[in-house]
């Protein structure tokens, strides 16, 4: 019994045994297959493990480089960078989303856009931890809000960036234009190394021509990440290169006379330098606010923007594309010259009106009146530009061919692009036979050169334009570029094509120098009887202490239609004629070129002229002042 | 034999006079080294896992210890009071995990922790990690080889009722567990071999089944690891960086508190259940054959008890818990490294946790107590 019980023990363990020995063999396997794997993971694949740990810790983050200020000619600082503070939630760290937004709507009075856009960026791709912003632009205040409570709100971060700021507001927005944000098409054409956390980039004026050299090279900096993403530890840096400073041209304290010269009224001036081409000054009103499209916009205010009828966000310097009207004249006067048309010494009778031969439709002075009556007598050339005689101008321009005509005209820069650096310049319009064969399907009427003579018919012109137009007279011939860049503080990124140094072909001296006294005739010539004084002395010739060359224009909108006249009060605002006015000062040696358009204002000598006067009388007195000074002192010294 | 003790302990009252109980510091001579060796190694890499937060380790530390005086207790109760409070426990066990079903409380997606009076939170699913096992060989200890069909039934069901309360909380890891210790019971005590392998030939024919019968979460647990690309952000993420921290670290490891995956908290729950990851990672392949090392003698050492002790009821539990015990060891361990979907299983005795390190080292002192009483 013992026996059999100690024997049934023993088969029993011996039984056990056995399956111990085959778990244990089980095991064994089992644990194999773990250190095989081990044997996978840190031997044979430990270089991949390796680099994918780096990756995880080691982010390379870009520096985004400080835009490149810009200054007027004088060292003013017209565009800078500012500090800006924004608000952003790290989603995985704030747990309960909408108690969160409830609290800080109870802090900041997040607006329910607000709250919408931050929910469409939150669903956007986005690595984990990473901060979503939800209101741009603290104010110190509110900075000081959320400090107080930034215990209550885990996962609330306060993110600083530089942003661009314009200090001079509506004043400048036009010549500088504007950064906007980057959207979705600018990333496609853009360098994505280059433009690596940058969000804004130059996209009017002078910030979207010179935008490589403004926005610099971007830097990298090599940080330790934790998973949350925040840095604990900078490994390596490359620094970025700030962008190129640039000095412009433009001249702050004369921009403030043309703006404020201007008022309220819609329009633009620009003033040139007639030696470099310099834009001293450029207009355009109304104007806008371009910090608002950096600090951001609502859609409401933006769409508002767009849709007003005087267009704020429009620059009428470089995109207004207006008829010259009588502006034009100095041209047709130059290409009747060049072409043999006439001479400075023939005169023609002028009754008020011209009539093609044979045809009944008669094209009138702004003298004419009911009856075929009135007109400026016998004129030539130079009565006729200070007289601005439309008869003389329709009977020079029936004379030319159209095509020879606009080929010469086109030199002043009619017709093309003007400005050496500024962005999105329209062409304006310079009709001659092929555009209209093309355009309109038609063959060019001699009506049609007759309308051009006056600056009128298809013909359009952009303040820019006629400012060079009006600077090329100025230089007697010289076609000098304008542009807006003075100096940069290095090498610039841009192709920047030397300006040729071009002139009118076929004139004469003698012919410059007799234009540009019948220009001052249009402003100095004056008291000597009816019908003899310049179109503009009344308005702006009286009292002044130097020489101004200029010529009024009054561009008509709508259609006058034959034998009718028509009340200028009764018109629409915005179907009113629009002044025009260039010019140019000390004639003999100018110093600044005009051209300033007022829309719909009516009369160019009434109401464009004495804003050029006081532009001018801004920037030549204190010169004529200044060399007088330096005069008496050298004669002082001399004795 | 008990004339000449120094030091005595009445263990509370279950032992029956004259049978006195002489306390030993080390009952047991190489289980016992082994434990202590392996702590001592996890309290290390604890100090990385937690980034030099010492008093997070010294509370690891002190309920480790207090685990072991537990352990040392425990060993000296007779292998026999086991046998006679394991249903015990088993019922009080289950009526717990019933109670937690009505009045859990819900913590980190699962219906786990019973909140009683002034204790720390419990978990009941513990307590049948040992109760199962213990009530498996309670019931088959005196049941003749081979076993009838209606034994392997009740065996079935001592452990089935417990384990599908726990995997339904849910819990699959410590369900499994259950399975684990209850199964190996019924292995060992003769168990004839066409059961297992009709077992694992039904488990893969209703793998399908099973399937659908998972919640979305472990489906998708399961799906990552055959592609933890498919969502690194997500389920993948756990796989991608534990495999990263483990493959980066190599034939050496990157040293004490360099691991970078952990270090910067890449690696989630890098104190918990992925701690083999900071070892792998700090310590390179080197650490970790260590620790598995550490752990296959532990194992072999509770399988050769379990060889030499001479009563039925002793030798399946001491087996049980050397297997419950590689369970453990291979499912975390596999599932660190990619081979296992990740299911909630610590790292034994190391990993960070109070609850399951006591029951551990409670289920070591039944062994202890097994190898000490192995002759009385």
């Amino acid at each position: 019994m013992a026996q059999a019980s100690f024997s049934d023990k023993s088969e029993e363990q011996r039984r056990y045994s056995l399956r111990i020995y085959f778990i244990g063999g089980v095991m064994l396997l089992l644990f194999g297959v773990l250190m095989a794997r081990l044997v996978h993971l840190q031997i044979l694949e430990h270089e991949r493990f390796q680099t994918r740990s780096e990756q995880n810790r080691i982010q390379v983050q870009p520096v985004a480089p400080r835009r490149g200020l810009i200054y007027d000619r004088n060292g003013v600082l017209l565009a800078d960078n500012r500090p800006i503070h924004n608000l952003a939630v790290v989603k995985e760290l704030a747990g309960d989303m909408p108690r969160m937004i409830e609290r800080l709507d109870g802090f900041l009075d997040l607006g329910e856009a607000e709250i919408s856009e931050f929910d469409k960026r939150l669903k956007r791709r986005r690595r984990p931890y990473e901060a979503v912003v939800i209101r741009s632009h603290l104010t110190e205040d509110e900075r000081a809000v959320l400090a107080v409570h930034r215990h209550e709100l885990p996962g609330v971060e306060i993110l600083s960036d530089s942003v661009r700021h314009y200090p001079f507001i509506e004043l400048l927005a036009h010549p500088l234009g504007s950064v906007r944000r980057i959207n979705e098409a600018d990333l496609e054409r853009l360098d994505p190394v280059m433009y690596a956390g940058t969000e804004f980039m130059g996209k009017l004026g002078v910030e979207k021509f010179y935008e490589s050299s403004l926005h610099g090279r971007v830097g990298y900096q090599q940080v330790e990440v934790d998973v949350h993403g925040r840095i604990r530890k900078e490994l390596d840096v490359d620094h970025p290169v700030a962008g190129i400073d640039l000095t412009l041209h433009l001249d702050l304290d004369l921009q403030v006379v043309a703006d404020a010269a201007l008022g309220a009224r819609r329009g633009s001036i620009v003033a040139l330098d007639p030696r470099t081409g310099g834009v001293l000054a450029m207009v355009s009103k109304p104007s806008y606010d371009p910090n608002k499209f950096i600090t951001g916009i609502s859609g409401e205010e933006y769409n508002a923007l767009l849709m007003a009828r005087n267009r704020p966000m429009f620059n009428r310097a470089i995109n207004g594309r207006y008829a010259p009207g009588s502006t034009f004249k100095m041209a047709v006067g130059l290409a009747a010259l060049t072409s043999g048309a006439t001479t400075w010494e023939e005169t023609i009778y002028d009754r008020g009106f011209f009539r093609l031969p044979g045809q009944r439709r008669i094209y009138r002075d702004w003298s004419w009146q009911r009856g075929n009556s009135g007109g400026q007598g016998s004129v030539d050339l130079n009565r006729a530009i200070y007289r601005s005689s439309n008869t003389y101008f329709y009977t020079m321009a029936s004379r030319m061919k159209i095509d020879r005509f606009a080929g010469f005209v086109s030199q002043f820069g009619f017709g093309r692009p003007v400005g050496l650096d500024i962005a999105d310049e329209s062409t304006g319009l310079l009709p001659d036979s092929a555009w209209k064969r093309k355009v309109r399907n038609e063959i060019w009427y001699p009506g049609d050169s007759v309308n051009l003579g006056i600056g009128q018919g298809s013909m359009l012109v952009t303040p820019l334009q006629l400012a060079s137009y009006v600077n090329v007279i100025a230089n007697r011939g010289r076609i000098v570029a304008p542009r807006m860049l003075r100096d940069s503080s290095r090498a610039l990124e841009e192709d920047l094509a030397t300006p040729k140094s071009l002139s009118i072909v076929g004139l004469s001296p003698e012919d410059w120098e007799k234009m540009v006294d019948a220009m001052e005739n249009v402003v100095h010539r004056g008291n000597l009887g009816y019908r003899q004084s310049g179109t503009a002395f009344p308005y702006i010739g009286q009292d002044i202490s130097y020489r101004m060359a200029g010529k009024s224009g009054t561009a008509q909108v709508v259609e006058i239609k034959q034998g009718t006249t028509y009340d200028e009060k009764e018109l629409d605002e915005y179907n009113r004629k629009h002044a025009w006015f260039v010019a140019f000062a000390p004639a003999d040696d100018p110093l600044i070129s005009v051209a300033v358009l007022v829309e719909n204002g009516g009369g160019g000598s009434g109401v464009a002229a004495p804003v050029a006067r006081e532009v001018i009388d801004a920037w030549v007195l204190p010169r004529m002042l200044a060399a007088a000074r330096r005069a008496s002192i050298a004669q002082g010294t001399g004795e | 034999m008990n004339i000449d003790f120094v030091r005595t302990l009445r263990t509370g009252g279950t032992a029956e006079p004259p049978t006195r109980v002489r306390f030993e510091i080390l009952p047991e001579p190489v289980l016992l080294p082994l434990l202590v060796i392996l702590m001592a190694c996890g309290l290390g890499v604890l100090y990385s896992a937690l980034h030099g937060r010492t008093e997070a380790l010294s509370a690891q530390g002190i309920k480790l210890a207090a685990g072991f005086v537990i352990m040392l207790v425990v060993a000296h109760v007779h292998p026999r009071e086991f046998l006679r409070f394991g249903p015990v426990l088993w019922l009080g066990g289950v009526a717990l995990l019933v109670l937690v079903h009505i009045f859990g409380e819900v913590a980190k997606g699962g219906q786990r922790w019973l909140e009683v009076g002034p204790f720390p939170r419990f978990q009941p699913s513990e307590l049948l990690k040992l109760a199962v096992p213990l009530t498996v060989a309670w019931y088959l200890h005196d049941r003749s080889s081979p076993l009838s069909l209606g034994d392997i039934c009740v065996a079935l069901a001592i452990m089935g009722i417990p384990a599908g309360l726990i995997i339904v909380q849910p819990d699959l890891g410590t369900g499994l567990l259950v399975l684990a210790a209850g199964g190996s019971v019924l292995f060992l005590s003769g168990l004839p071999w066409i059961y297992p392998a009709v077992a694992i030939g039904g488990v893969a024919a209703a793998a399908p089944i099973l399937w659908s019968f998972l919640r979305e979460y472990q489906q998708q647990r399961i799906l990552t690891l055959f592609d933890p690309e498919s969502d690194p952000l997500g389920a993948g993420w756990n796989i991608i960086q534990s495999t990263t921290a483990i493959g980066s670290g190599g034939l050496m490891g990157k040293g004490v508190l360099q691991g970078t995956q952990s270090g910067l908290d890449f690696l989630p729950e890098a104190q918990t259940d992925f701690i083999l990851a900071v070892i792998g990672e700090e310590f390179g392949f080197v650490g970790a054959m260590g620790f598995l090392v550490l752990y296959i003698l532990i194992i072999a050492r509770c399988l050769y008890v379990s060889m030499i002790v001479r009563r039925t009821f002793d030798r399946l539990v001491a087996g049980s818990i050397g297997i419950t015990f590689f369970v453990y060891v291979f499912v975390n361990v596999g599932m660190v490294c990619g081979l296992l979907p990740v299911v909630g299983v610590p790292l034994p005795l190391v990993s960070y946790g109070g609850t399951s390190a006591l029951t551990l080292l409670f289920t070591f002192g039944v062994l202890t107590s097994i190898y000490k009483h192995r002759n009385n």
